[in-house]
């Protein structure tokens, strides 16, 4: 899969996400509390709701809807009403650019 | 709009489904990033102090009312006793299941799960009901908590501000769940993993209310059912009359909360017993604001609401004649008035509730 140039690593505060639209999928890029940067895929598996008006707590993404929880760094599921767990995408950082690698 | 069918397997359901009223996006008013960053921030020391409050409360009610037993002074610390058990429960057990309450996780679901007893809610179905609540609230035959069904039961309601109704219907599902896991009506929201914790958690409610029963006949004495149990009846009323007012009379089968729910402002000592539930429309707007943020939030998007009620009274005096109303025209319902500031309430989304093209709103 190619890298894609998502955003700049200033755009994204510290401890939160922005969304990300490529190709008709939109993805989610996190600034995490280790100040590294995560992706993942943009919609909640509970109820397709986008996760980027959530809140990140940690490594948690809290879902805006039903504050369902996904730990970012492995898209794993951690609390209900959210079972399936969330597609994570590989990313690197290149000249202050947040690359990611998608479909 | 005709008869309205609340069952989940009924004709309303399948119609919402079809309609594509499920799938439809909610209205928000428009707030900044940042400032929502602000409102959702997550802190334990609000939740720990009203709970160690809460808790404490309750334990000397309880000890005083149980040291004046048998005779009447005991009544008025049973009396608080109860609406803490019976009424604030549903307040702790609503916003533990949202998670915000506290920002431990283990706080939020030692206290949920010791609400959701009290209360007398399955802890491992009702989340999953509240979840399709908030994702479909008052949409017909998808909202399962829908309190206030058209026409409304008047003599149902009533009886339930003494709990009567929930505590019938809860002891059959309570022993239903604990032998055979949710009914095939909980099976519509709650998934499958999850039908063996309803049981066990069914298993250990049963084992207490067993218990505390026991107890009570080897006494002689109602003094046990006192403390577990009966609180849920004679200290329900709180709860029932907050509860009504956040839908009750409003239009159902929209998807902007500012036409299905009510902010009302109350005293403190009602904040603290419903834990700042009053501010619904905000609630339900953001359900990611901890309720000690949500007066903040009612400050930050009051101008695009409809002006919230004025006291519990006022509520109550705009939404009983809705109801008594909605007994023989089940269609009517209390459209409130918009300031200019707000973004007015898009019509076309709400096609599908009979008079909102026309509104037969309350005078
Ligand atoms: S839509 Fe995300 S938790 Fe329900």
């Amino acid at each position: 899969m190619p890298w894609t140039d998502a955003c700049a690593t200033g755009d994204i505060d510290a401890e939160d996400l922005i969304r990300f639209d490529r190709g008709g999928a939109t993805y989610a890029i996190y600034h995490g509390a280790d100040g590294k940067f995560y992706a993942t895929a943009g919609l909640c598996t509970h109820e397709n709701v986008h996760l980027c008006d959530g809140l990140v707590l940690d490594f948690m993404i809290e879902c805006p809807k039903h504050n369902g929880q996904f730990d970012y760094r492995t898209g794993e599921a951690k609390r209900a009403p959210v079972c399936v767990n969330l597609k994570t995408f590989p990313v690197k950082v290149e000249d202050n650019r947040v690359l990611i690698e998608v479909p | 709009m005709g008869k309205r069918d609340y069952s989940l397997f009924g004709a309303d359901a399948k119609q919402a489904v079809e309609s594509g009223l499920t799938a439809a996006e909610w209205y928000h008013s428009d707030l900044p990033r940042k400032t929502m960053k602000d409102l959702m921030a997550r802190g334990d020391s609000p939740a720990i102090r009203d709970t160690l409050l809460l808790y404490g409360l309750m334990i000397a009610f309880a000890a005083t009312g149980t040291a004046l037993w048998p005779t009447w002074w005991s009544v008025p610390f049973w009396l608080a006793y109860g609406v803490l058990y019976g009424s604030a429960s549903d307040s702790r057990w609503h916003e533990c299941s949202h998670g915000t309450a506290f920002r431990t996780p283990w706080m939020n679901n030692a206290v949920y799960e010791i609400a959701s007893f009290m209360i007398m809610r399955n802890s491992a179905t009702w989340c999953w009901s509240h979840a399709r609540h908030h994702s479909e609230t008052y949409i017909v035959g998808r909202d399962p908590e829908i309190a206030v069904m058209r026409p409304p039961e008047m003599t149902k309601l009533m009886l339930n501000f003494f709990g009567i109704i929930d505590v019938i219907r809860f002891f059959p599902t309570l022993i239903q769940n604990a032998l055979a896991g949710p009914t095939a009506a909980e099976r519509t929201f709650v998934p499958q993993s999850e039908w063996a914790k309803v049981r066990r958690v069914a298993q250990v409610h049963l084992a207490i209310y067993a218990a505390t029963l026991v107890l009570a006949v080897w006494a002689g004495s109602i003094l046990p059912l006192m403390v577990i149990g009966l609180p849920r009846i004679y200290g329900a009323w709180h709860h029932v009359m907050t509860g009504l007012l956040q839908h009750g009379g409003l239009a159902d089968n929209v998807i902007d909360h500012r036409l299905n729910s009510r902010t009302v402002l109350m005293n403190p000592v009602s904040r603290f017993i419903y834990w700042n539930m009053n501010y619904h429309v905000e609630h339900h707007m953001f359900p990611m604001v901890p309720y000690h943020a949500l007066p903040r939030l009612h400050e930050a998007i009051k101008a695009d609401l409809p002006a919230p009620n004025r006291s519990i009274a006022g509520a109550f005096r705009e939404m009983w004649p809705a109801l008594r109303r909605q007994l023989t025209y089940e269609d009517y319902f209390v459209k409130r008035d918009l300031p200019a500031t707000a973004k007015p309430y898009r019509e076309d989304f709400h096609q599908y509730v009979p008079g909102m093209t026309a509104p037969k709103a309350a005078e």
